[in-house]
């Protein structure tokens, strides 16, 4: 390969990595040179693509299949209240070419599935794992040991935050701990702590997403120890940092002693949820909900969001959190229909299919779009 | 007494308590501790088969029980037991 070359004003630009004994030329020719996939532009995804660029990754790939939300600007500062609707790949494209004109942005407007994923990773060094959800979080890990590739690992929680450096090959060509080697499989949807019961402080993927970006500058750039077989540790709550031991288990279904996984399969039904379909499980528009409610027909409604949701509004129905199913399944009656919902439909959507694979339930119905739906169509009307 | 470190997502069943002090000669004793004290935290770290749930990390200090003598892994009075939940993000 061709050695990277810098302008005059990259030259300029960088000189306060230039000046780092350790980093100088040599660093900003391998972080020039290097092909770094983001996965999620999200709360980790802010900082994390803001350092990259402005530290002068020569080609970054932004992955996201969303558009940018009013919500997510609470910790999301990638992005401006001008972009709300915008996709998110186009506005982190917009940004990052105003922070930094001599990278190459590439964009990836689309939901990483095991059909697109080997594909699109293939022409990346390394991969940074800055998603929001356990399916997904396998996925970026199993397409990254199909491959070779380092996977900066970094996740959050409410005020937890997590940082590892996965499937690094070494000098030596030994390759470290990877995802399924810490976390053999995910929790079951419908306990804790699945993301059901979401939220995060909106600074907490600032600094864990920073941590991130610094691994994988060090990851490329061969400069320190980078964080691998090793887990770091975040309590915002307490200001307690810790960091543990990863392992290789030789039981890895990927690159243990006998691997069972040699392609990407179906994460979705991974984790517990049988596949994404619509159809998966029976569901009432808003429309039709209203006509049941208008009827003589007897149903029960349940909710299933958090307290904290309920108390902010709620339409009466039975309060059950999607956590607390299984033990108050007793309450949920099976001789009429059940209508289900709770903000937008994902969370009811799993505790009917909770309920119907492990109680045999028939008669529940999820209400599309969920209590958002409803508000917005008996506003409109 | 040996102490254990409850992860965020878990403290809403401990009554918000960051930590446990439990009385127990192993790992799995001082798990089951945690239980004991507060139940609804029981299906959370077991599964039916009373085995500590596999997207629960047990670490004693910095290191995997899984690498030491697992669940009967045993515990001295200043030991430090980690619960490390897997997490994947804010969303629902």
């Amino acid at each position: 390969m061709a050695q990277e070359t810098f302008s005059k004003e990259e030259l300029s630009r960088y000189s306060r990595h230039l000046i780092i004994p350790e980093f100088n030329i040599e660093g900003q020719r391998k972080l020039k040179a290097a092909k770094v996939l983001v996965v999620g532009t999200g709360g980790l995804g802010a900082p994390l693509l803001q350092y990259l660029a402005a530290a002068g990754v020569g080609t970054i790939g932004v992955l996201d299949f969303d558009v940018v939300e009013d919500s997510n600007l609470q910790r999301q500062v990638l992005f401006s209240t001008d972009d709300i609707g915008k996709p998110k790949v186009l506005a982190a494209k917009e940004r990052l070419e105003g922070l930094n004109p001599y990278i190459k942005i590439v964009t990836h407007n689309v939901l990483l599935s095991s059909q697109n994923a080997l594909d699109i990773v293939k022409d990346y060094d390394l991969v940074a794992d800055g998603t929001d959800n356990f399916p997904t979080r396998y996925l970026v890990n199993d397409a990254c040991v199909l491959l070779g590739k380092t996977n900066v690992y970094a996740s959050i929680y409410r005020f937890d935050g997590q940082v590892s450096v996965f499937n690094y090959t070494n000098k030596e060509g030994v390759v470290g701990p990877n995802y399924r080697d810490l976390f053999p499989s995910p929790p079951p949807p419908g306990l804790v702590p699945s993301c059901a019961e979401g939220g995060v402080l909106g600074v907490l993927p600032g600094i864990v997403g920073s941590l991130q970006a610094n691994e994988v500058i060090k990851v490329i750039t061969g400069v320190g120890e980078p964080l691998v077989g090793r887990l770091f540790l975040f309590d915002a709550m307490n200001f307690e940092t810790r960091t543990v031991k990863v392992h290789r288990d030789e039981n890895n279904p990927l690159n243990g002693k006998n691997p069972s996984i040699t392609e990407l399969i179906d994460y979705q039904e991974f984790c517990g949820f049988s596949s994404n379909k619509e159809e998966d499980v029976k569901s009432l528009s808003v429309a039709e909900f209203l006509e049941l409610q208008n009827s003589d027909e007897p149903f029960q409604l349940i909710d299933v969001r958090e307290d904290f949701e309920y108390d902010i509004s709620n339409i009466d129905g039975l309060h059950i959190p999607l956590g607390d199913v299984e033990e108050e399944v007793d309450q949920i009656v099976s001789d009429k229909k059940v209508v289900v919902h709770c903000k937008a439909g994902a969370r009811s959507k799993k505790a009917i299919q909770l309920l119907e694979k492990e109680f045999g339930f028939s008669n529940l119905y999820n209400l599309s779009g969920g209590i958002d739906a409803y508000f917005e169509e008996v506003d409109a009307n | 007494m040996a102490k254990v470190i409850i992860p965020t997502p878990l403290r809403k069943f401990t009554d918000n308590q960051s930590a446990f002090e439990a009385n127990a000669a192993t790992v799995y004793d001082a798990i089951e501790a945690l239980a004991g004290s507060f139940p609804d935290i029981k299906k959370h770290l077991f599964d039916d088969k009373n085995q500590i749930r596999s997207f629960l990390r047990i670490y004693l200090g910095d290191e995997d029980i899984n690498v030491l003598d697992k669940e009967k892994t045993a515990l001295k009075a200043d030991d430090v037991l980690s619960i490390i939940p897997a997490i994947a993000g804010g969303i629902n």
